[in-house]
């Protein structure tokens, strides 16, 4: 009874507060539904041009209804002509590696400048977190001397098809090969997964660290049976953020590579700009071929893709 | 993982004053406990990746301003000849006549973020943090142009904004009635047609992070606030935004870094030319895509990275309290 009767003038508010919001929330929904259909536009609009062959909109003009039907021609053309996937295989063979040692070499200075305290831990820190940060640029002209002038061997290849992929090197250099751009990668993307694993590893109680120590496990040990465990959300995060920061990568390819047979896909679309440039429509095509793995990464690992990103920030 | 440190902290943190005594033995044991063989493994496993991010970032960080005294070319040696003083800087700032143009275009870039698309994407956050319906659905699709890369952004913003093949002439009647707007090729408004398309990927980068820290918000403070008769902007305003500083001065560090770094989509349209130019780009440009100005092309990079700085020290002082 008294309980009916306690929430009896609480629905009544709540009643009245609803009533009051319903304006409002329509306008909301109404300024939201516009954003978002602003928002899907410019793609939907890619994916229209796309299906469309090139006869249909020069007859009838871009802003047009199709009179010639759609087809997937145009992804055709593009898969076979500008050879997708072989750029797509290239995207992986630096893209797989990076990943992996990325995270290796982020969560074993995470792991010793959280888990032990010793006099610069924070300086380090400060060295991998500050240096991700710089732009690109700024280091671009030593860093291009260098993957000049350093000496790399050549270990052969392995050949996939008619696809052939140098071991370290094919020219005794680091510039333009696959390993150097791997190496980049992996050193730029080391201080932003440091930064975030650090924070993430610092909510683990040292009393683990201690325990396993007094076990007799060497540090090595502790690093991989037992702090990698403990974090694998944190790592799930990172591999599906720096896969996406990686696979975007434009600028390192474009500087570091000559090749246009090494490219990986991001920066091998420039290229099609060139080769395909009065037909919008097959350039339509061939961009959305090369997003659909970060589409796929995003309808799979959003949780883990906003998980990485927000565990930089909110937790800092 | 927030809840894991708060709930934690209790339990770890004794009266005041047997804390000093407790942390003092605490670090005595632990450095006991790490034997020669661990103090190397540490000492590696630091060591390793450490040289690599000096050799690779901080090195040729320094070197660049080493670099930027000289007029190298890029072959060959460098012997004192070489050195030229402030000559490069001189020419920078008084006889190259594209690099105030592109110092303006990255502080029109920086303005634009900060106060148009930054404050656009914290709105939407604020907007969907209120649980409406759907708001799942509207966080996607805002944020399903931060996982696509520049270069894509570029391309597909291309088909909009094309003379008389995008779709913005064409439906609105400019390519029939002959008045085409030359979006990317007119140097007046090509910069602000490339932001557009830049903020269609930043304003959903900057509603996820902002709609964290909106979470992360007590709400006992918002009902508190309510309760006291404070009307909803009133407590976002007095209330959420002073207790997510700490978010907030992420959110400007990554709006100046993002506005520092621009280069892809001003790359892609047509190599950062005719009203696209950014520092970034002129950099390259001098000293590696076009000309070989090594020691000029250093010295853009040093006027990038001591604005860059800015930020990043910033960013630095905020977050390193937090991990000691």
């Amino acid at each position: 009874m008294s309980a009916i009767a306690a929430a009896a003038p609480r629905t009544a508010v709540r009643r009245v507060a609803r009533r009051r919001t319903r304006p409002g929330r329509a306008i909301l929904q109404g300024f939201l539904l516009t954003m978002v259909v602003l928002w899907l536009f410019p793609l939907g609009w890619a994916v229209y041009s796309s299906l469309r062959p090139l006869s249909d909109t020069v007859e009838h003009g871009y802003v047009s209804w199709p009179a010639g039907g759609l087809s997937f021609t145009n992804y055709q053309t593009v898969w076979t002509q500008a050879e997708i996937p072989y750029y797509y295989l290239n995207t992986l063979v630096i893209v797989i590696p990076a990943v992996i040692l990325t995270l290796l070499l982020a969560s074993m200075v995470a792991f010793c400048c959280t888990q032990f305290s010793w006099r610069f831990n924070l300086i380090v820190l400060m060295i991998f977190t500050a240096g991700n940060l710089l732009p690109p640029q700024v280091i671009i002209i030593p860093l291009y001397t260098i993957y000049l002038h350093t000496p790399v061997a050549m270990l052969g290849s392995i050949d996939v098809g008619k696809f052939s992929f140098a071991l370290f090197s094919d020219n005794n250099l680091l510039y333009d090969q696959y390993i150097g751009i791997i190496l980049i990668h992996v050193v730029f993307q080391t201080g932003f997964a440091t930064f975030v694993l650090s924070n993430y590893m610092k909510t683990i109680t040292k009393e683990i660290t201690e325990s396993a120590l007094v076990d007799g496990a060497n540090v090595f040990r502790i690093w991989w049976s037992v702090i990698l465990p403990l974090c694998r959300p944190a790592l799930a995060a990172m591999a599906t953020l720096l896969f996406t920061f990686m696979y975007n990568d434009f600028f390192w390819a474009l500087i570091l590579l000559k090749s246009g047979d090494k490219r990986p896909i991001t920066s091998a679309l420039n290229n099609l700009q060139g080769e395909f440039f009065v037909n919008n429509n097959l350039i339509a095509a061939g961009a959305l071929l090369a997003c659909i793995p970060p589409i796929i990464v995003f309808i799979l690992l959003q949780k883990h893709f906003v998980a990485g990103l927000t565990l930089g920030s909110t937790k800092g | 993982m927030a809840n894991t440190t708060t709930n934690l902290a209790p339990a770890r943190t004794p009266k005041a004053s047997e804390a000093g005594a407790l942390v003092a033995t605490r670090r005595r044991r632990r450095y006991t406990l790490l034997t020669r063989h661990d103090k190397i493994l540490i000492a590696l496993m630091v060591g390793v990746p450490l040289t690599l991010d000096v050799l690779l970032i901080w090195g040729p960080t320094l070197a660049s301003i080493g670099f930027s005294f000289t007029n190298w070319d890029g072959i060959g040696p460098i012997t004192g000849d070489n050195f030229v003083g402030l000559k490069n800087y001189q020419f920078m700032f008084t006889g190259y006549t594209l690099f105030w143009p592109a110092f303006s275009h990255n502080l029109i870039w920086l303005a634009w973020l900060t106060f148009v698309a930054t404050p656009l994407g914290m709105f939407l956050a604020v907007l969907l943090d209120r649980e409406l319906r759907g708001t799942r659905i509207y966080q996607s699709v805002f944020f399903l142009p931060v996982v696509l890369s520049l270069v894509v952004v570029g391309f597909i913003w291309e088909l909009q904004f094309a003379p008389t093949e995008g779709f913005i002439n064409n439906a609105f009647g400019l390519v029939k009635s002959g008045n085409l707007i030359d979006w990317l090729g007119n140097p007046r408004i090509n910069l602000f047609a490339i932001l557009i398309a830049t903020s269609w990927r930043h304003i959903g980068y900057i509603m996820i992070l902002y709609l964290a820290g909106l979470k992360s918000v007590d709400p006992s403070l918002r009902e508190a606030a309510r309760v006291d008769g404070a009307t909803e902007v009133q407590t976002f305003f007095g209330v959420v935004l002073p207790v997510m500083a700490p978010i907030n001065v992420i959110i400007v560090v990554v709006t100046a870094i993002e506005a520092l770094r621009a280069f892809d989509i001003a790359f892609i349209i047509n190599q950062g030319k005719n009203g696209l130019e950014l520092l970034s780009i002129l950099i390259t440009n001098n000293s590696i895509s076009e000309a070989s100005l090594v020691g000029f092309g250093s010295a853009i990079a040093v006027v990038l990275l001591l604005i860059s700085l800015v930020p990043i020290v910033a960013f630095l002082s905020r977050v390193m309290r937090t991990l000691a």
